[in-house]
């Protein structure tokens, strides 16, 4: 905004104080949920609460991770967010070359039938979406999750990939075809590996949503062995409506996974919401 | 051109049905590649998104029975005209659209500050960028437990701010008891979770603008503050549209903080979102033809404000 002949000392005071404040409202709730993780049961409710805790210990972790089947709901989750992400790279890629690379009868409509898939919020589908589940016989299934959970990113991930794929010029295309390779070879050979960048975006996007997802694992997951995590520790939460530390140290070791995928692809990751607009 | 009069005669010479659909055949059968490549997402998407969408269409118009559907009585629009003379209805729509009015000019506003700051030269901008989007990738579920745990009633750190720091009210508040004043967290709460994601967004528009744009005005006497008014806000307009476009659709469809802080609508169901209220009535008293007339009315409404909003908004942007 401000032009550097502008500049006075007291305009980075002001620049760093609001961001620096900022970050406090930021960060504090965060800081009090590491805390409040590393306090013993018994001061979970002192007052007035502490940022910093009198004792530590690493108490909360070890009750959290041992019961309720802990690394069972870990491993859940895994399996699904890594089940949703091959199967969504694999599958909106195919859609993406369709739509930006080929031509066939049709492709303008079917193309705007799936930009409304975009703007249709998922909540709104999971009545019908668990009738058809239903009867499909994918209820209570880790298959019923990751089916749904595909089918509600394909579009934007289309979407976006379909950019990238437009951009590969079609002169490497011709040298494909010029060597007698098909279009399978192409889609191999030239357009997924320029695209790696926009692969990847749509790989942590689709990994991110899946770990966190919950309305839909809410709905769809009865059985108890077959919950995901966020539904673990929001049930959890309901039950020992008390037991903040345990509850807190579980949501922790929830987090992990995200903030590693975010803090290793964290310039891809802002780059792809800057460009596309994709909710994180 | 030999193609075109060629086409236009066979136009004219309206060749029969079957012949026309033998030549589209022909053209589908020469593209058949294309629809192996959609053939895996088609029938995801048919079967999840499209069929669905149809289904409770249909779902709405009955008093749906889930065991036996066959069994099914068609009642019209019973089920919407009940929603709509609902008290718990209302209030729940009531709720969704303050929810919106507060946190998306809350989001756009507080986004566009941060997204100046950051937008300066200074030192940490990294540090900063990562810090403030950490809100955006926790999980709707931890960061709502947090804020439950933040404004709990004996010991919460915003009471405590309140009343032992600010003095402000003598008495701890009982914000989730009070159905007025859960909103207050969960509010805040909508505003803290989304300034991050905003932020970035007009952060890579703000330094799409060209710099010596701002030059040139400044030599021509425009002071920051025009500047901002003049030239950085009407060539943010495209941005600022798709964020209010986004951000309004999500504050329609707030969910998982409602019904984790309210514990499902309570006290006395006058807590809920639409979103929530729609669950509840499908999934808890297994009304789902009342639940499907809910998403419908509010896919409805979305649609509407969302196409009403790029109508209002939308204008030509020129350098």
């Amino acid at each position: 905004m401000l032009l550097p002949s502008e500049r006075r000392w007291y305009h980075q005071v002001l620049v760093y104080g609001l961001l620096i404040g900022g970050l406090v409202v930021v960060a504090v709730p965060f800081l009090l949920m590491v805390s409040t993780s590393l306090k013993p049961q018994q001061y979970t409710f002192e007052y007035p609460p502490r940022l910093i805790p009198r004792r530590v210990t690493f108490n909360n972790y070890v009750q959290a991770l041992s019961k309720d089947m802990f690394f069972l709901y870990f491993m859940n989750s895994l399996g699904v967010a890594v089940s949703t992400t091959t199967s969504t790279v694999v599958i909106s890629s195919l859609l993406a070359y369709a739509f930006g690379r080929l031509d066939f009868p049709g492709k303008e409509p079917l193309f705007y039938v799936f930009l409304v898939g975009m703007m249709i919020p998922a909540v709104t589908l999971i009545i019908p979406q668990f009738l058809v589940a239903k009867a499909l016989k994918l209820l209570n299934s880790h298959a019923g999750l990751v089916i749904v959970y595909v089918t509600m990113n394909l579009s934007m991930q289309t979407f976006l990939l379909r950019g990238f794929f437009e951009s590969i010029p079609s002169e490497l295309e011709d040298a494909v075809r010029i060597d007698g390779g098909g279009r399978w070879t192409i889609f191999w050979r030239i357009i997924l590996p320029l695209s790696r960048p926009g692969l990847a975006t749509v790989a942590i996007f689709t990994f991110l949503y899946s770990w966190d997802e919950f309305p839909w694992a809410h709905v769809a997951i009865k059985e108890t062995t077959r919950r995901t995590l966020p539904i673990a520790i929001a049930l959890f939460q309901n039950q020992h409506l008390t037991q903040w530390g345990q509850v807190f140290a579980a949501s922790i070791v929830g987090l992990i996974p995200v903030v590693t995928v975010f803090a290793l692809f964290q310039r891809h990751f802002i780059r792809g919401v800057a460009r596309s607009g994709l909710k994180g | 051109m030999a193609t075109s009069t060629g086409e236009r005669i066979e136009l004219e010479a309206r060749p029969s049905l079957p012949a026309r659909g033998l030549a589209l055949l022909r053209q589908v059968y020469r593209a058949r590649t294309a629809y192996l490549f959609l053939f895996p997402g088609l029938i995801l998407f048919t079967a999840f998104v499209i069929y669905p969408m149809l289904y409770s269409l249909r779902i709405s118009f009955y008093d749906w029975n889930v065991i036996k559907p066959a069994k099914s009585e068609f009642v019209g629009l019973d089920n919407y005209q009940m929603l709509l003379s609902a008290p718990v209805f209302r209030r729940a729509v009531l709720n969704t659209l303050a929810y919106t009015a507060i946190t998306v000019p809350g989001q756009m506003t507080l986004a566009l500050i941060v997204a100046v700051l950051l937008d300066q030269k200074i030192r940490g901008k990294t540090f900063f960028r990562v810090a403030y989007y950490l809100p955006v990738i926790t999980s709707w579920v931890i960061v709502t437990l947090i804020f439950e745990y933040l404004f709990n009633s004996q010991a919460g750190m915003i009471n405590y701010l309140l009343r032992d720091v600010l003095h402000l009210v003598d008495e701890p508040i009982r914000w989730l008891a009070d159905p007025v004043l859960a909103m207050v967290p969960i509010n805040l709460l909508g505003i803290w979770k989304g300034v991050g994601w905003s932020a970035i967004i007009m952060l890579a528009a703000l330094q799409e603008i060209p710099g010596e744009l701002l030059e040139a005005a400044a030599v021509d006497g425009a002071g920051p503050w025009s500047r901002l008014r003049g030239i950085t806000l009407p060539l943010l307009r495209p941005t600022l549209v798709f964020l209010l476009v986004v951000l309004v659709i999500g504050g329609l469809n707030v969910y998982i903080s409602v019904l984790l802080m309210t514990d499902g609508g309570q006290p006395l169901d006058l807590t809920h979102s639409v979103l929530t209220l729609m669950v509840k009535e499908t999934f808890d008293r297994l009304n789902f033809g009342g639940g499907a007339a809910i998403s419908y009315l509010l896919t409805a409404f979305v649609f509407f404000i969302s196409v009403l909003q790029i109508r209002l908004l939308r204008r030509r942007v020129e350098y």
